[in-house]
């Protein structure tokens, strides 16, 4: 890349990869799972099965009819005990199926290699595979590979950036699979005819990009982009420019300007479907902060409540007092460690009150750090003064719908303002006003 | 198998990490980097700096807290932004100024520029600037009346002499210092504003820690030079005399008081370094740069509108 190629603008932000040299571990399957059947973007599952009934590994368990969704699967072998409604860490209240283990793990009968020759069967499988976006989203993949204008889209963008703080799961997923990842990556190119291939990944992962180009040294079209290490780096219209120089206009999905972005560990799992046929049933998940006594990578059943995964990585060493789905940029905090895993979970981050604790707000004293920080520059602290005014169309004429949420203007704010806050109010009031 | 269960916990919008950054932090850099233009204070002008020095800075931590007490608003001392707009009242005036009308500077930007405005970051003009103005057109003779520059702690009852902008001013050019003199700060001014060298040392303090950008003060001292260089003088001593080094790095770059925007703090050096110029050229007044910076702090709203940079992926301006 050249030197003079323009970036967007970032924060350059402590990483924090404790757990970079953890390999992954399993954790054992626990007595208990509690399947959610809104695991993703969109359509909520129905459950497939009744109280009483045996489910095993790979199991579907609940589908939905609707586009946009994905199937859920039994990440255990086990007896349904009941389905009740439980409030999700959104707040939302979602199915979900209780399914108490019989530790015989015995895997679904009808679980089978899927074959795919043609590009319907191909982006059918990956529904059947229930596999969403990995990363963080949850948005299901085969809509995602299956856009409208799919014969304009030439470029496959694999999303190894991994710019959070903290998280290292597609870290050890690009060392531990590196030979899954490249299949997946050709799975998807030959089936969505694509020409070329761009794997960003944040050059503080330097073993991870040697492995990776190791792997690609017959396949010219594929080529690993080694990003700076600036957050959001894998955030989706940062990775697009950054990879492709391509801009993606705000209200256009990436397919309209011929790409398509997929986060690495999606396409591991892709690959290792089309080797095994087992389903998403497990996910890799980076245990850590303060309050955690050994950070781990660990692979969870989906459905494990929080606490048998931290009490897997030797429990809580002082009390937690925040405890976050994600990372600590744009992770959700959530009020109970008793919910379970979902498949979009990639790290539990548990904080002690120092961690926790942001100090208070103080006057902003108009340093522009926001303003320099924001990849799509916007200008935080005027989005702050018009919000606090109700000004709504002062806050459609700073583009605030665009906003990401990446956290960025907070980050750097010394007056501790949370400007990504208000950010998120601000769109919701700019939506609200456009009904 | 422990099944401690937390529910007590923290929900909190994210992000969960913040920078180490703080208001504090910031304005204690900027107090570190004036030590270096205080200490050639001292040693140029004799003890009288310190105390004037240290007066400046206790009253406009006094007028802040009484303000904030008065008013029952939160005390913003902690924030040390009161320190540096009391050193820089100090470093705006000449040593033998009397401290009772320094104070009355302290009460001009304290109480009047900043607070009544609505405190830090809501004042749209630079505090140490407005006290500096005001009290060069109250006490005139006061604020002109420079003393030659004296060694550590010799007698204060000093003679007092024409500062190198003066002699310019009048064109006795012989009579001026070398630029090696006006680079170092052994020459007549204001107690902080004589030592180029001291100054840039703590503004390139700034820049490394990030504290400011470059672009104000590159843009208002290279306006200066070219000006120079178009009228024919010089211009070295054009940006070693005067105000022009602490207003560049000091003043100009106040946050509250200048554009958000890489453009706009363009337009803005571009403006202070212009104004400045002209006054020094054309005008009665020998120095202009308080001037400058506070005719310029007061278009910074309409320089802001100007400046909106475009918004990623679109065209869209964002106004």
């Amino acid at each position: 890349m050249s030197i003079l190629k323009k970036h967007l603008q970032g924060i350059h932000v402590d990483h924090r990869k404790n757990t970079m040299n953890h390999a992954i571990e399993t954790m054992p399957t626990p007595d208990i799972v509690y399947i959610s059947m809104s695991q993703h973007i969109g359509a909520p599952c129905e459950p497939l099965v009744s109280v009483g009934d045996h489910v095993k590994i790979g199991q579907p368990i609940g589908n939905s009819e609707a586009f946009i969704s994905a199937p859920v699967h039994s990440s255990v072998s086990g007896k349904v005990t009941n389905i009740e409604e439980v409030m999700s860490s959104l707040g939302t209240m979602d199915k979900t199926i209780i399914i108490k283990t019989d530790k015989k793990q015995e895997l679904w009968e009808d679980i089978k290699i899927p074959t795919a020759e043609t590009k319907e069967e191909f982006i059918k499988a990956i529904r059947d595979s229930g596999l969403v976006g990995l990363g963080g989203a949850a948005f299901p993949t085969h809509v995602k590979y299956n856009p409208r204008n799919l014969d304009e889209v030439d470029t496959l963008i694999v999303n190894g950036a991994e710019c959070e703080p903290y998280i290292t799961s597609d870290y050890r997923t690009m060392l531990e699979h590196t030979q899954d990842i490249v299949n997946g990556i050709l799975l998807i190119m030959k089936h969505l005819e694509l020409k070329q291939c761009y794997i960003g990944i944040e050059e503080n992962k330097p073993e991870a990009i040697e492995r990776l180009n190791s792997f690609l040294s017959t396949f010219p079209n594929i080529k690993v982009i080694t990003l700076d290490s600036r957050y959001p780096q894998g955030a989706e219209r940062v990775l697009i420019y950054e990879t492709t120089g391509k801009v993606l206009p705000p209200g256009k999905l990436p397919a309209d300007i011929g790409v398509i972005v997929s986060n690495i560990t999606s396409i591991a799992f892709l690959a290792k479907y089309f080797r095994t046929g087992v389903p998403l049933i497990s996910k890799v998940v980076t245990v850590d902060g303060d309050a955690v006594s050994t950070p781990k990578n660990v692979r969870v059943p989906i459905g494990t409540k929080i606490y048998e995964v931290i009490n897997f990585c030797g429990g809580y060493k002082k009390p937690p007092k925040k405890i976050i789905f994600g990372g600590p940029m744009m992770g959700r905090a959530i009020y109970d460690d008793g919910k379970p895993i979902i498949k979009n979970n990639n790290a539990i981050l548990a904080f002690d009150e120092d961690q926790a604790l942001i100090p208070n707000e103080t006057a902003c004293i108009n340093c522009g750090r926001c303003v320099q920080a924001c990849p799509l520059n916007l200008m935080p602290t005027a989005i702050d003064k018009a919000y606090k005014r109700n000004d709504i169309d002062a806050l459609k004429n700073l583009n605030v719908a665009i906003c990401m949420e990446c956290g960025c203007c907070s980050y750097v704010c010394p007056a501790k303002k949370q400007l990504s806050l208000v950010n998120k109010l601000s769109k919701a009031l700019v939506k609200e006003a456009g009904k | 198998m422990k099944n401690y269960k937390y529910d007590n916990l923290i929900v909190a919008s994210s992000p969960h990490l913040v920078d180490s950054i703080t208001t504090s932090k910031i304005m204690a850099m900027v107090i570190i980097a004036l030590m270096p233009a205080f200490a050639v204070s001292i040693w140029v002008f004799g003890a009288r700096a310190i105390f004037l020095t240290g007066i400046c800075i206790i009253a406009c931590v006094v007028f802040e807290y009484l303000f904030n007490k008065i008013t029952k608003k939160p005390s913003t001392i902690g924030d040390f932004s009161a320190v540096v707009t009391g050193i820089l009242v100090a470093f705006n005036v000449p040593v033998n100024f009397p401290y009772w009308m320094a104070i009355i500077g302290c009460f001009v930007a304290i109480i009047i520029a900043k607070q009544l405005f609505g405190g830090i970051g809501q004042n749209f003009v630079n505090p140490a600037i407005t006290a500096r103005v005001v009290l060069f057109l109250a006490f005139s003779t006061e604020m002109t009346s420079w003393p030659t520059p004296q060694r550590i702690f010799l007698a204060t009852d000093a003679v007092t002499g024409a500062t190198p902008l003066a002699l310019f001013a009048k064109q006795n050019f012989d009579q001026l210092p070398s630029n090696t003199e006006m680079f170092l700060g052994t020459i007549g001014g204001c107690i902080g504003e004589t030592s180029a060298l001291a100054l840039l040392i703590g503004g390139l303090f700034l820049l490394f820690k990030k504290i400011i950008s470059p672009t104000i003060p590159v843009s208002f001292l290279g306006t200066m030079v070219v000006i120079s260089l178009i009228a024919g003088i010089d211009p070295i001593f054009q940006i070693c005399a005067g105000g022009a080094m602490i207003g560049a790095f000091f003043m100009a770059t106040d946050y509250s008081t200048s554009p958000l925007t890489t453009n706009g703090k363009i337009i803005f050096g571009i403006g202070c370094g212009l104004i400045t110029m002209v006054i020094r050229l054309f005008g009665n007044y020998p120095e202009g740069v308080s001037f400058s910076i506070l005719f310029m702090n007061l278009i910074v709203p309409h320089i802001d509108n100007l400046s909106r940079r475009k918004l990623y992926g679109g065209g869209v301006k964002n106004d």
